[in-house]
């Protein structure tokens, strides 16, 4: 069980965003990506999860082993919150025990019959991230997990994560606020730029925005 | 898939599913075709398995730009690509969800809809036929043209010119069954060919749709 990225270029809209990126993670570790708006954080998460090709480089990772959180919830409004887990896990072949550690860790026990259309949009977060824990997969990727959080929920969210990586799992998480994982490695994204980008200086919102 | 299967039949009867909509535009169909056409009985019932089977077609279209789109919209398209289940069987279990909720509701109701019509009643057992048989095809060729248009914002209009062209066999032969059906004559060719593009449908296009998909989410 290993995530290993050799050599990797990643692009958005026919543009490379990010190159040349080599990084290597065992069981237990976690890295989080740093950079600001705009310089591919996404992209290389959409791209290690498989919903994208890489333009050159390689991505080794164990079949099925991925789980992608992505900024939408993938959450259905009319189905509550227990039916949403319930679905992802026969999805991924897990049972109902799965789903009530679930509610447990994310704190959503007194919320497991509501309508996810009436939560909170820090409700909603917590929903999408309980998600990851009834696909039993090792391998996290984690699209700015915190967004819409409060400090107790960061807090909480990151004692999952914790426990995910004591347990023998891998976390990639692109985040600006700190989550409290002081073991965890950080990858500043800056340099991996394409170097004609680096030196061009495209102008604020220019060519990038049109595929963003 | 059956999990998958049941989410999204869940969802449909749920408020703002929209069960009932291509029902209820087909009843419109038929309860208004009289009131414009008049009350001889002779051209209406001449007219009966085209109209029906028009308004069958179009109640279909009228709900496949949602399929995928609102999949799309709130991430799960994204999550499922990801899931353990082939992207292929996604399409083929939200097709199969698509047409029972809409394609067997219609097939059931349509006798009801054929005495509005005055269909000749030698034709009702083939109206019925014709539409359980025809109806899969329908959804699983708006399916893929849903896959298509996912990302589009609007892009229901754009869906419906890609896909209506490829429901013209299924509406000439399944119109011709129930005509045939009706009047008595000789019908086993048309259903056979009917049969027969339901069954490459839902066999090709799910791989087709899946590609599409895939695409779109780049």
């Amino acid at each position: 069980m290993e995530l290993k990225v050799s050599d990797l270029a990643v692009s958005r809209g026919g543009l490379v965003v990010l190159e040349g990126l080599d990084f290597a993670l065992a069981p237990g570790q976690a890295l989080v990506l740093r950079g600001p708006n705009g310089i591919g954080k996404t992209t290389l998460l959409r791209t290690l999860a498989g919903l994208q090709p890489a333009v050159a480089g390689a991505i080794s990772a164990p079949p099925e082993s991925l789980a992608y959180a992505s900024h939408s919830d993938g959450l259905k409004a009319a189905l509550d919150v227990t039916e949403n887990l319930q679905f992802w896990a026969s999805v991924h072949g897990l049972d109902a025990a799965a789903v009530g550690a679930a509610l447990d860790a994310m704190n959503l026990r007194a919320l497991a019959r509501r309508p996810a259309a009436n939560l909170s949009a820090g409700q909603k977060r917590r929903l999408g991230l309980a998600r990851l824990l009834v696909t039993g997969r090792p391998v996290w990727l984690l699209d700015e997990p915190t967004v819409s959080l409060d400090t107790a929920s960061v807090a909480l969210f990151a004692a999952v994560v914790r426990g995910h990586l004591a347990a023998g799992g891998l976390a990639v998480l692109a985040s600006h606020i700190d989550l409290g994982l002081p073991e965890a490695a950080v990858l500043d994204l800056g340099p991996f730029r394409p170097l004609r980008a680096r030196e061009a200086h495209p102008p604020a919102g220019g060519f990038d925005e049109a595929f963003a | 898939m059956i999990a998958l299967l049941v989410r999204d039949l869940r969802l449909a009867v749920r408020a703002g599913g929209g069960f009932g909509l291509g029902l209820a535009f087909f009843l419109l169909v038929a309860v208004l075709v009289p009131l414009g056409v008049g009350p001889e009985g002779g051209t209406l019932g001449r007219i009966a398995p085209g109209i029906l089977w028009v308004g069958a077609l179009l109640a279909c279209l009228l709900s496949l730009d949602r399929l995928f789109a609102l999949d799309f919209e709130d991430g799960s398209l994204d999550l499922l690509a990801t899931a353990p289940l082939p992207l292929e069987g996604a399409v083929a279990a939200k097709a199969l969800a698509h047409w029972l909720v809409t394609g067997l509701p219609l097939a059931l109701l349509s006798p009801v809809l054929g005495i509005l019509l005055n269909l000749p009643a030698a034709g009702y057992l083939w109206l019925v036929v014709s539409l359980l048989v025809g109806t899969p095809a329908l959804s699983v060729i708006g399916a893929f043209g849903a896959a298509v248009t996912v990302g589009l914002k609007r892009g229901g209009l754009l869906l419906s010119l890609l896909v209506l062209p490829l429901y013209v066999p299924t509406l000439i032969f399944g119109a011709e069954v129930v005509k045939r059906g009706a009047t008595g004559a000789e019908f086993a060719t048309p259903l056979a060919l009917l049969a027969a593009i339901t069954a490459g449908a839902a066999a090709l296009l799910p791989f087709a749709a899946a590609a599409a998909l895939r695409i779109n989410l780049r």
